[in-house]
Order: C-alpha cells, then structure tokens, then sequence
C-alpha cells in the first residue's frame, strides 16, 4: 500500500483547475473520435503532439490519456447504435449492443457500456496504481509461446461461442486466417497475396473489415430485406434507464470483464480484442439466460465494454514502467513523454513521480468525466434510432464510407470496403457469425508470428510450446473448450435416450 | 443533440489549431507539404513534424503541412510522392535507411533514384544489448559465441530487412560466421523487442539507443557496444569498433524532393533545409529526442545515398532476403 500517499499527491496535481480542463478537453475529443470509425486515438495525439508542445508535460500527457479513455468509450456507441464499431475492440459490443438497441433498449445497452466502463476502468487504475510494477515483471516473462497458446484459446473460445455451431464459427474464423495472410510475412520481409498491389503490402486494414462487414453488410441486408417485410419501427421501450433488473445482470460482466481486461491488457502483445471476445465469450456461458445471447443480452454489452477500458489502463503498465508500448495510442504517448525529454521506465517513478502520479491521478477524474459526460447524452443518443431506416442506413454507409477514406484515402481501401460490405451481407443472408473473421485477421498474423519466433528460438523443437507451464494451461484450456460442446452434446443425447 | 455536441467539437478542433497555428509568427512567403511516408508513431513522422515545427518557428516557411501515408515501409509513399507531386517544388518527403531495404525487400518499381536528394538529417547509432543475467560481457564474446553456432545465437529487433537486421547480418558477417544463417526474430516496434530481450528469451538485442536507455540505466540490460564510429557524447558504452568488430552503421533519416524539380528550385530547396537544419530551434528539438546531427546535403548526400542503396543491396543478398 505504499503507492496511497503518492496516490494522493497525484490527486493534488490531477486537481488543479488547468489540468482539469485538459483532462476534459481530453475525454471530449477522444470520445469524438472513437464515435468515427478511422480516426483511432492514436492519430488524434500525433495531431496533437506538436500542438501541446509548449504546453507543461503533465498537463499534456493527462489530456492524451483523457483521449485515450475517451476514445475506448466513445467506440462503444456507434457499435451499440448503428452496428459499426469506431474501434476494433468495440467488436464484441456491437454483437450484443446493437441487438439490444434494435429492441428498443438502447437506453439500458449504453447505460451499462457507460458505467461498466467507469466501473472497469476505475478497478483497472487502481490495478495500474498499486500492482503496475508487479504485473510487469510476469508480463515481461511471456514468451512467444506463451502468446501462442493464448491465440489459440482465444480461436477456440470465439469461434465456438459465436454463432448457431462451431463449424460455422471455424469457417468464418478460417476467412479471417487467410484474410490475415495478405501482406508482407513479418519474419521474412516477403510479401504473400498481394497480387503486386502496393497498398496491399501492409495487409488488410482492421477498421475496413470490421466496418464493411458490420455497417455495411448490414444496411444490404436490411436493404435486401425491406420489400419482403413491412418496416416495424421498435420504439424505446420501457425506460431509458437500467432496470433493477438490469443492474442485477451487469455488474457480475463489469467485475469479470475488468479482470480480464487488464492483466492481458498489460501484456506486451496482448491487445484490447482477447480480453473483449473472451469476456463475450466467458458471459454467454455463465449467462442466466443463454437463449437471450444473439438477440439482446445485456450480460454482452456489460463484459466487453469492461474489458475493453480495463486493458486501456492495462496498456498504460508497461508504458510507465518499461517504456513499453502496447498499442498504437501508447506508442504515440510514449513519443508524447519523449517530446519533453522523458523516458518512462523504471526510471520515470523515481525521477518524476509528481508527473506519473498526477497522470495516474487524472485517469481516476477522466473516468469520472466519461461518465458525467456520457450518461446524459443517452437520452439524445436513442433518439437517432427514431430516424426512418432508409435515412439511417443512408447515412450509416456515408459515414463508413467517411470513416475509411479518413484512416487511408485510396481506391483499393474503398474496394475492399465494398467487397468486404457483401461478404458481410452474404455471411448473414446464410447464417454465419461475422465476428470470428475479424478475429482470425487481428489474432491469425500475431499467433502466426509468435509460433515461428518460439520454433526459431527454440531452433526448430516443437516440445517448446508446451515447456512452459503458463502455456501448457492455455493449450490444454483451449483443446478442453473445443471438445467440450460435443462431448455435452453427445451425453445429453445418451440422457435423452435413457429417459 | 448532434448539432450541439458538433459545433462543439468544432469549437476545441478550431481552438487546438488556432494554438498551433500561433506557435510561430509566419514571415516567409512559401507553403510546404511534408510526406511521412509511415504512420503516426515512428521515426519518419516524428522527424516530419520536427521540420514542421522547426521551419514555422524559424519563420523559414509561412505554413507547413504535415500529412502520413502508410504503407510497407514507405514503398506506398514513395509511389504517391513521385507521380503526383512531379514537378512540385513545395513538396518534401522524409525518408530513410529503413525505406533503402524496405524498397529492395518489396521489389518496389519506384526506387528513391527518381528522387531529388535534398539533405540527411539525422542519425541515430544503434546499440546491441543483452539481459543484464546473460554470460557475454562484452562485443568478442558475443562473436565467439557467433562464431561457435551462428543459429544459436538469437537476435531481437525491429522488422525484416529493417535497420536492426542488417545490422545482426553485419555483426555475423564480421564475427566470421554465415549471415544466411542468422537467426534473426522481428518483432514489431521497439516495444516487444525489448520485452524479449528483458525476459531473457534471446541472446541479443538490436535497437536504437534511445530506446534501451531506461533499461540500461536501469541495470536490467547490459548494453554490450554502439554502431557509431565515436562513443556517443556523455555514454561510457564502448564501440564495436574499439572491440574489434569493425562495424559501423546508424539508422539515418533524409529528406528528398520530388523529381522534375528544375536545378534552381534544388538549390532553393537544399538552402532552405540547411538553415533549417542549422537553427536552434532545430538543433533544440534534436537534442530532446535524443538524435544526432548529422546534417550533409546536396551532391554528397545524393552520394552517400547511391552507397549506402549498395551497401544494403548486397547486406539484404547475403541475408537471403533478396534474390541476387
């Protein structure tokens, strides 16, 4: 507990009325641009950096963390509202979310995304607070194959827990596999079914998959839909608020969700998508009421939208305590701390603890902030749900269209957008879960990666992969969750046979 | 809502750029375009948006745009840069060592010859690491060690064919051992490189100095020599070179023009860039991002990058990365 009085010097920065403001600043345009799908947090602090140059670097580095939070927050409403995820780790929102919404219970879906993440990302804080340092000496020890095993489990686990069967959810996880081959192979420099096209090299774009397949497959589909079934507008059912309900079926996700979040977010190749999909994943089996996943459960929202502001303060431990960046929006943090001078590292708590306190600190009042700022924008936020679908959709597909033209204005971006958009029409027109493909692309060229650095390390024994003890679990964890379902299936049909 | 929520959003974009745009009293009359031809993050747009500020600061231009194209290490960039700014003399593009391999590795058909060379900036001296528990103590031993088992010997670092993996094939190659059996592990970015080399998963790490320096000074690596000629200014870290193993090599960064520029407008141009380089304001934001001034223009930067486009050619060929 030696980390409560610097704690409470951090406070006494975080709370002068300049820094304040920079941390609302912070939140506001985070929470913009995580709303756009393409313009990451990431790109908004690189637009920033020279901005705040002449700003004091605590005042600066609180208002990047502020976007940051921000931006994990703001992803999360257009998910829930429009199906379209701002970023790649909204994904596993929007499943849940959007069905909520379409029944008319949107009010409730972005309520628990807003509190779960104030909840989750107040845990995680005090997480990166009192256990940074701890957690990342054991980060640090992940190997390769570590890393390995741990794809493999998040493999097993989504595509066995999205969609009607697991053969449909391996097919649609399989597409992802290949999709993720495309482009330059990371350990040789080669490039792989590029087909000569240059933008090609650097693969397929996360936010292009996901927007084609989830707001632009969606509005064909509806489009398709809409000669054969009359328009049935569902109205904002019941209250805009959470039910007692409500608040009884989220807090378990929230608390769960946060402990996946974080630890894996800490992680220096662990990402925001595992820990989303494995709280989806892990709440669709404890869930009270199973057959409610797929069409609106609000376990769905709560889990994933915990985790995924979990692993943003999970990201910030080995930023602070190693200087290692763990996302795209650390790395420009880090550039951020560099721009005055300041390497983080184990270093950084001793040479400058008024700056990491404050920032930490100020990640406590951003939260804070999120939720202030949020939960009254609920109310506004359904009422784009009242607009006539056409205008909606119309305009949906605008703004994907917008959105990836902003991350990377090229023809071939937009092509694939399209081609993307009618695979994600035809994969719902035949049943198959969309969300495993975007999952094999981020996960398949990391897991891909890890298993050959571990066989290279190792020169070539595969007995390497399940040395370990860490990822001897993961594998035996990940093999049990594929067996599973059909060993349960094949008992109850020997039960049914007995009765 | 919306209309509420976007004039205000409006309203802080419009006030951030209103901040920048004040940050230096414009004097000169030309409007430039800056090229990073990377994302936002790495070395080329830090060095982009270095020019920016310092050339607006300077008064040396009256606006500077920066703006990122990504994609394979530059190969997508440098296609855009040289068809459709042709001709333009207020276009500039940062580029690098990086972008020489990346170039070869891709088989781009647009080489940085269709450039104008304008001046290389910066360089960066790399310094190879291991885990402070490792037994090699010292730059010999670990080319005995090379020379022992070239395969056992793991080298982390950034991307394949990047700086860091020419820089283990050198090290093979002068520790006497076969670069084609390297036993090199990209990792991408800085970040998980270090964590391999932290958790004791390789033998050796490759990155540039700045990016080990906490862990260094923190005891955990034991940075073992640096890649510059000189040991760098204030940093007891012996050279390669002062340990026998003759390799010298730094991760630079440049800046060139597009083609079809006339000569007037190239020696305009390489003006420009000089006083620029030679400001404070320049040499003030060199010295906090820890690089190097290492200012040479014209004729003998446009040298110096037909050798250096050589001397990775025949690197990237013994590596096996390129077909000969």
């Amino acid at each position: 507990m030696d980390a409560l009085l610097p704690l409470a010097h951090g406070m006494a920065v975080a709370l002068q009325p300049a820094n304040l403001l920079y941390a609302l600043i912070g939140v506001f345009l985070g929470t913009a641009v995580g709303v756009l799908p393409g313009i990451g947090p990431a790109l908004t602090v690189a637009l920033l950096l020279p901005v705040t140059y002449k700003l004091d670097p605590g005042g600066s580095l609180i208002m990047f963390a502020g976007i940051y939070y921000g931006g994990m927050y703001g992803g999360s409403t257009t998910a829930i509202l429009i199906n379209t995820p701002g970023e790649s780790a909204s994904m596993a929102t929007a499943l849940e979310g959007n069905k909520m919404a379409k029944a008319g219970r949107g009010g409730p879906a972005l309520a628990t995304a807003a509190i779960g993440s104030f909840v989750a990302g107040t845990i995680a804080t005090l997480g990166l607070a009192f256990l940074a340092p701890w957690l990342v000496e054991i980060a640090v020890k992940f190997g390769p194959e570590d890393y390995f095993a741990l794809m493999c489990l998040a493999f097993v686990t989504v595509s066995a827990t999205f969609g009607d069967s697991p053969v449909r959810g391996l097919t649609s996880l399989f597409v992802g596999l290949v999709l993720g081959l495309i482009g330059i192979d990371k350990l040789t420099g080669q490039a792989r079914l590029t087909f000569g096209v240059p933008e090609l090299l650097d693969g397929v774009e996360v936010t292009t998959l996901a927007v084609g397949l989830f707001a632009v497959g969606e509005a064909l589909y509806v489009a398709s839909r809409r000669r054969h079934e009359p328009e049935q507008l569902e109205k904002v059912r019941g209250s805009l608020w959470m039910t007692r309900e409500d608040w009884r079926r989220s807090w378990k996700p929230w608390l769960r969700g946060a402990l996946f979040g974080f630890p894996i977010g800490a992680l220096p190749a662990g990402g925001a998508e595992i820990p989303t999909f494995l709280s989806y994943a892990v709440e669709r089996r404890l869930c009270q009421y199973p057959d409610e996943f797929g069409k609106g459960a609000i376990e769905g929202v709560a889990g994933p939208e915990a985790a995924n502001n979990a692993s943003a303060a999970g990201t910030l431990a080995p930023l602070l305590t190693l200087g290692l960046p763990t996302s795209a929006t650390a790395a420009m943090m880090l550039a951020g701390f560099q721009q005055y001078g300041l390497n983080p590292g184990p270093l950084l708590f001793a040479e400058r603890p008024d700056l990491v306190w404050g920032l930490i600190a100020s990640l406590f009042i951003a939260n804070g902030m999120l939720l202030v700022l949020n939960l009254p924008l609920v109310g506004l936020w359904v009422r784009l749900l009242a607009i006539p679908q056409p205008w909606l959709y119309a305009g949906i597909l605008v703004f994907a269209t917008m959105g990836t033209i902003a991350a990377k204005p090229s023809v071939v971006e937009l092509t694939m957008l399209a081609a993307f958009g009618v695979l994600g029409f035809l994969m719902r027109r035949y049943d198959y879960p969309i969300a495993p493909v975007v999952v094999g692309l981020i996960l398949g060229p990391v897991a891909e990666s890890q298993l050959r650095r571990a066989l290279s390390i190792s020169l070539g024994d595969p007995m390497v992969l399940v040395q370990s003890p860490f990822a001897a679990t993961l594998l035996a964890l990940a093999l049990l969750a594929l067996i599973a379902p059909f060993v349960l299936k094949g008992l109850s049909r020997f039960r049914a046979e007995e009765d | 809502m919306s209309t509420w929520s976007k004039a205000v959003i409006a309203i802080l974009l419009a006030a951030t750029v209103a901040v920048a745009g004040c940050a230096g009293e414009a004097l000169a009359q030309n409007d430039l375009k800056i090229m990073a031809p990377a994302a936002p993050g790495g070395g080329w747009n830090q060095t982009a948006r270095a020019m920016q500020q310092a050339l607006v600061a300077e008064g040396l231009a009256k606006s500077v745009q920066v703006y990122n194209v990504t994609g394979a290490g530059g190969s997508v960039g440098i296609a855009q840069f040289v068809t459709t700014s042709k001709g333009d003399p207020h276009q500039l593009m940062v580029n690098g060592l990086v972008m020489v391999g990346a170039l070869l590795a891709n088989r781009s058909p647009v080489t940085l010859d269709q450039t104008t060379p304008i001046a290389r900036l910066t360089a960066e001296a790399l310094v190879i690491v291991v885990p402070a528990s490792s037994s090699i103590k010292n730059a010999q031993e670990l080319a005995a060690a090379v020379k022992a088992d070239v395969a056992k010997v793991t080298w982390a670092g950034g991307s394949a064919g990047g700086v860091d993996h020419i820089t283990a094939a050198l090290f093979v190659e002068k520790a006497g051992g076969d670069p084609s059996k390297v036993n090199y592990i990209p990792f991408s970015g800085g970040g998980e490189s270090l964590a391999a080399v932290l958790g004791g998963k390789v033998t050796a790490g490759i990155s540039g100095w700045g990016e080990y320096e906490g862990q260094i000074k923190a005891g955990k690596l034991r940075a073992i020599g640096v890649t510059s000629a000189q040991r760098l200014p204030g940093n007891d870290t012996p050279t390669l070179r002062e340990q026998g193993v003759d390799l010298v090599i730094a991760n630079w960064r440049s800046v060139v023009a597009p083609p079809g520029i006339t000569p007037e407008q190239r020696a305009d141009l390489i003006a420009l860039i000089e006083r620029m380089a030679k400001s404070s304001a320049w040499l003030d934001l060199l010295k906090q991002k820890g690089w190097e001034d290492d200012l040479l223009a014209g004729d003998a930067f446009a040298a110096f990058l037909r050798e250096e486009q050589t001397r990775v050619k025949a690197v990237l060929t013994s590596i096996g990365l390129i077909k000969p």
